[in-house]
């Protein structure tokens, strides 16, 4: 009896040992993880008022493409789900729902939106499933002491607004300031982000504010209005087709304010050119990616990398549109995370992983911006620079301005 | 003589017996053991699922509202989703400031939903057709313009994050099968009064109304008094599911609350059979479905998969499917249904 | 005093928007008794065929014309295929198939398209006029919905098939007694109003630029201008629209919470619908028991 209990228990250690070594040498995984494959879940506005960050997903699910077919990464290929929710947070909060219960995805990725986020991000700390790299530049994403699972990437509206309003204090003291927004979280960041930037000054800085909702057709009435405050800053904090409706309206009522430009609606190809090149000239923004219209990046290997891909993997978007670079800037972050997982594909081994980007260059980000995290900071970028308009391209000018968010 | 004679008149149809049980008691039978499926389903199904089928019952409930409106009385609205909208940031508003507990928001959430229904109905009474339709759609506008406007009460673009209630622990069942019970009787409840009213002397005034309201009127109905409280009953029923929606859901916000959501739920309500109660739970079935189907069927334009579907259910089934098919299934089982006198 | 006039201006420039397309919703609702709530994605596809004909390489005028034949063929079409199954059927039945409609034109351009945005030609050179209180192209576009307004004016009044229209609109029983054939009437109503829309349209993109959720919102306030002017008169269309245009323009000037716009605008135009519930130049329609 003794000697079949030490055979059995002597099997069993064995068994226990070859198993472990087993899992070892084949990984460590979470749901959604295997051998073979990494399935990864995404939410995007493909239809709704929303419906033209779309191709943000879009972008993605052609990059990831073409990694699986350059051999995946550490040999596994990549399944993105990306789901509609057409800006609607109970949709997302539904499909976030289907992705981690039914597709039971390693992590939800790039998920777009404020209300939308703001919606799910109890749930997946609850459950700690990471809500990776999401794709909206609100401040709130950068707090990993009350939601450690949820990262934003971009830098938020409100640092963007902070780098404006300290370039006004410094260089324009006296300035009158009128600021057009979307009447959503996106556009009242860029309005909160400024008063807070002006500080004390803000009341008086700040003469005239209108805003405007999406289902509105044009914004003309608002321009002009702004202009009757007597304003000579304006700071637009619009999506592209009103951003191009102020551009073009601004010019032809004969106003010539300091004019700020939100980075969401800076793009040569969609905006500068549907206004109108001459109209928008002066014009002054941030960026923190390459616009791939821009002629001064026509001739460099990223841009070149990047129209290859784009031409080949992602033939039905817009190539003029920035926010394929932004998306594909997403794409390109998310493996640099992956890669550094290796074979350790737990949910907990993801969120360290994102947590540990030291200055990591990517191709379409300006140059001298980089990604950096830690334990504490989760805003991979922080850093922006300023740019003006001059009829053809943006001139970056000044350093690249590094800001915490607040 | 007495006997032959009376042989030849057939038992009424009513108290006649199949298998030793009346027409009416078998429809008993069978409304309990559907309410009987219903009950099991939690327990069935996964997780998701459970939540899928609980908003499917909370889509069913305004639709229910809907179809009093619209369907019985023939007031058209476009403006649903903003009665929607109102009950879910009552139900949240006194959540998360007040620390009122989550069943205790309903009556309060239909209360003032009435109210309102109430007061919209009143200026309403002056339109019809399209007017209407345009009075109704600057309720469903208007809304998210206010819930953002008035961001001390309702937290503006960031909306109101709850805390989903916790079942209690002896049943030993979990959160998403817990709140699928409350809804489903909630839905019952709805189902029961939304009967009792269409039923009965409410009901039939509303129907007058709608299908003649000269005659109605010249027979003594106080068609405003009932347009009205048509009005107040079906907002009290979208309110409820609102605010329903907003403990299930766990977040509102004025972006939850769009024109779409508020033409959805005219569709589920056409689809389904605007004039018919079970048309209500067919509606939100299309409603919470259809989309994702459409999705998984094309994820390059699911929309027009969505609305072609939208055209084919009203080609073959222009009363909607019960008020299609209802019908016909009646004419097939002629002999179950109670003989009308008249 | 400049402001002011300014948002008039304005007003009236975006009034004219919506006045083209309240306009095709008139002649929908004259010959057929529908609302037509696909009328602004039936307008923003015809501008998208015309988008693809200018980049092709056509003249402009040349794609204007063969949009407008195209849009008049497809609206009858749309009247016969996906219409006339519902025309006997409940009036919310026909109601659904519009909205499907709509969506359905929504999502098969921003597949076909993208949700980008685009510039669209316009015909008429961008000028400032009177102190930039309006542009050359504002004026055109003002003027193009005028002629418009005439040219259907004219149709109903003084043409036989205009006639047979309003006949076929307002008895369909009597009409085919009389030998007009009603179902090729009302697909003729549903033809005009898709090209009006295709004119809308293309007039309007250079404004607003072009992109599949273009009309959304001008859907919106074309409808209310309809309604406001009456949904039975072209002109009160068009006086509708503009009267939208202006209002919602110094709404938004001299309100204090100008985020609550669109619903101070909406209050205003229900408030004058409650004086008038046929709206301003609308017939009452009187029944009889």
């Amino acid at each position: 009896m003794t000697m079949k209990r030490i055979s059995v228990t002597g099997l069993s250690a064995a068994g226990l040992a070859f198993a472990t070594a087993l899992a070892f040498a084949a990984g460590q995984y979470g749901p959604g993880a295997g051998d073979t494959e990494i399935k990864i879940g995404n939410t995007m506005p493909y239809s709704g008022p929303a419906s033209a960050y779309g191709i943000i997903g879009k972008t993605e699910a052609a990059y990831f493409a073409m990694i699986n077919e350059q051999g995946g990464i550490n040999g596994r290929r990549i399944n993105f789900i990306s789901r509609d929710d057409s800006y609607s947070p109970p949709k997302t909060v539904e499909q976030v729902r289907q992705l981690v219960e039914q597709d039971q995805v390693l992590f939800l990725f790039s998920t777009l939106g404020t209300p939308t986020n703001v919606a799910i991000h109890s749930y997946l700390n609850d459950n700690k499933v990471p809500q990776l790299l999401v794709a909206t530049g609100a401040d709130q994403w950068n707090d990993p002491k009350r939601f450690p699972w949820t990262m934003g990437l971009i830098p938020s509206y409100g640092v963007e607004a902070h780098i404006y309003a300290h370039y006004i204090l410094k260089n324009l003291p006296n300035a009158k300031i009128a600021v057009l927004y979307q009447n959503d979280d996106f556009g009242k960041d860029y309005l909160n982000g400024l008063r807070d930037g002006l500080g004390d000054k803000a009341a008086k800085m700040i003469v005239a504010t209108q805003s405007y909702e999406t289902t509105d057709p044009t914004v003309d009435s608002q321009v002009a209005s702004l202009q009757a405050s007597g304003a000579d800053v304006l700071v637009t904090a619009a999506i592209p087709k009103f951003a191009a409706q102020t551009i073009r309206k601004v010019y032809d009522i004969g106003w010539k304010p300091t004019h700020f430009l939100s980075s969401v609606s800076n793009s040569v190809g969609t905006v500068m050119k549907t206004a109108g090149f001459e109209k928008g000239t002066g014009i002054i923004s941030a960026a923190f990616a390459k616009d791939p219209t821009d002629p001064q990046w026509a001739d460099t290997p990223e841009y070149k990398e990047w129209l290859a891909f784009m031409k080949k993997y992602n033939a039905s978007a817009n190539l003029g549109d920035v926010q394929g670079a932004i998306g594909y800037t997403y794409a390109q972050t998310l493996i640099v995370v992956l890669k550094a997982c290796g074979d350790n594909l737990t949910r907990e081994n993801v969120m360290k992983q994102a947590a540990s980007l030291h200055d990591v260059a990517m191709p379409m980000l300006l140059p001298g911006i980089t990604l950096s995290t830690s334990a504490t900071d989760f805003a991979p970028i922080k850093q922006m620079q300023l740019e003006t308009f001059d009829g053809t391209t943006w001139k970056l000018f000044g350093d690249v301005i590094s800001a915490s968010g607040s | 003589m007495e006997k032959s004679v009376s042989a030849l008149v057939p038992e009424p149809l009513a108290a006649q017996r199949y298998g030793g049980l009346t027409s009416s008691a078998w429809r008993s039978i069978g409304v309990a053991a559907m309410i009987a499926v219903a009950i099991a389903l939690p327990f069935l199904v996964g997780k998701y699922r459970v939540f899928e089928l609980t908003l499917v019952m909370i889509y069913a409930i305004a639709v229910l509202g809907l179809n009093i409106l619209t369907g019985y009385n023939g007031q058209i609205s476009l403006g649903h989703g903003g009665f929607f909208a109102a009950g879910a940031y009552t139900a949240a508003i006194l959540m998360h400031r007040y620390g009122v507990p989550y069943w205790a928001t309903l009556p309060p959430a239909g209360l003032i939903c009435f109210v309102l229904g109430v007061l919209f109905g009143l200026p309403a009474l002056r339109f019809e057709g399209p007017y209407l339709a345009l009075v109704t759609l600057a309720m469903a506008l208007a809304t998210p313009q206010l819930l953002k406007y008035f961001d001390t009460w309702t937290g503006g673009q960031q909306g109101i994050n709850l805390v989903k209630p916790t079942p209690p622990s002896v049943l030993g069942i979990n959160q998403d099968q817990w709140l699928y019970l409350i809804v489903l009787l909630a839905l019952l409840i709805a189902i029961r009064v939304a009967a009792n009213m269409l039923n009965g002397r409410t009901g039939r005034a509303w129907v007058a109304i709608r299908d003649h309201p000269i005659a109605a009127a010249a027979m003594g109905i106080d068609t405003a008094r009932y347009k009205t409280l048509a009005f107040g009953t079906s907002t009290l029923f979208t309110g409820v599911a609102g605010a329903l929606s907003a403990i299930v859901i766990g977040y509102v916000s004025p972006e939850s609350y769009s024109l779409f959501l508020s033409v959805s739920f005219l569709v589920g309500s056409a689809i389904g059979g605007i004039a018919t109660i079970g048309g209500a739970i067919v509606g939100g079935f299309f409603i919470q479905f259809v989309p994702n189907f459409a999705n998984d069927i094309s994820d390059a334009a699911p929309w027009a998969i969505y609305g072609l579907a939208m055209l084919l259910c009203t080609y073959a089934m222009p009363h909607g499917a019960v008020g299609t098919l209802g019908p016909l299934f009646i004419r097939l089982t002629r002999r179950l249904w109670p003989q009308r006198t008249t | 005093m400049h402001e002011f006039l300014q948002q008039v201006f304005s007003g009236l420039a975006a009034g004219a928007i919506y006045a083209s397309v309240a306009l095709a919703l008139v002649m929908i609702y004259r010959s057929t008794d529908l609302v037509n709530f696909a009328q602004g994605e039936m307008a923003m596809f015809s501008t998208y065929i015309a988008w693809t004909l200018v980049n092709a390489g056509l003249p402009f005028w040349a794609a204007f014309a063969l949009t407008l034949v195209a849009s008049f063929i497809g609206g009858m079409l749309i009247e016969r295929v996906v219409i006339r199954p519902v025309e006997n059927a409940p009036v919310l039945a026909a109601v659904i198939v519009t909205i499907g409609l709509l969506l359905i034109f929504n999502s098969l351009a921003g597949w076909l398209y993208s949700y980008t945005v685009q510039d669209f030609p316009s015909p008429f050179p961008d000028r400032p006029l009177l102190h930039s209180l309006l542009t050359t192209r504002d004026l055109g576009v003002i003027a193009v919905t005028l002629i418009m307004l005439v040219l259907l004016f004219l149709f109903f009044r003084f043409t036989s098939t205009g006639l047979a229209m309003r006949a076929a609109a307002q008895n369909p029983a009597s009409a085919r007694l009389c030998g007009i054939p009603v179902g090729r009437m009302l697909a003729i109503g549903w033809g005009l109003a898709a090209a009006i829309g295709a004119t809308a349209g293309i007039m309007v993109a250079p404004v607003l630029f072009l992109d599949p959720n273009m009309m959304g919102g001008v859907l919106l306030y074309a409808f209310a201008g309809a309604l406001l002017g009456g949904i039975t008169s072209p002109v009160g269309a068009v006086v509708g629209g503009l009267i939208v245009g202006v209002t919602e323009n110094l709404v938004g000037t001299y309100l204090i919470a100008s985020q609550l716009k669109l619903t101070v605008a909406l209050a205003l135009i229900i408030l004058v619908l409650v004086f008038r519930p046929n709206g301003l130049f609308g017939t009452a329609i009187v029944r009889r028991v």
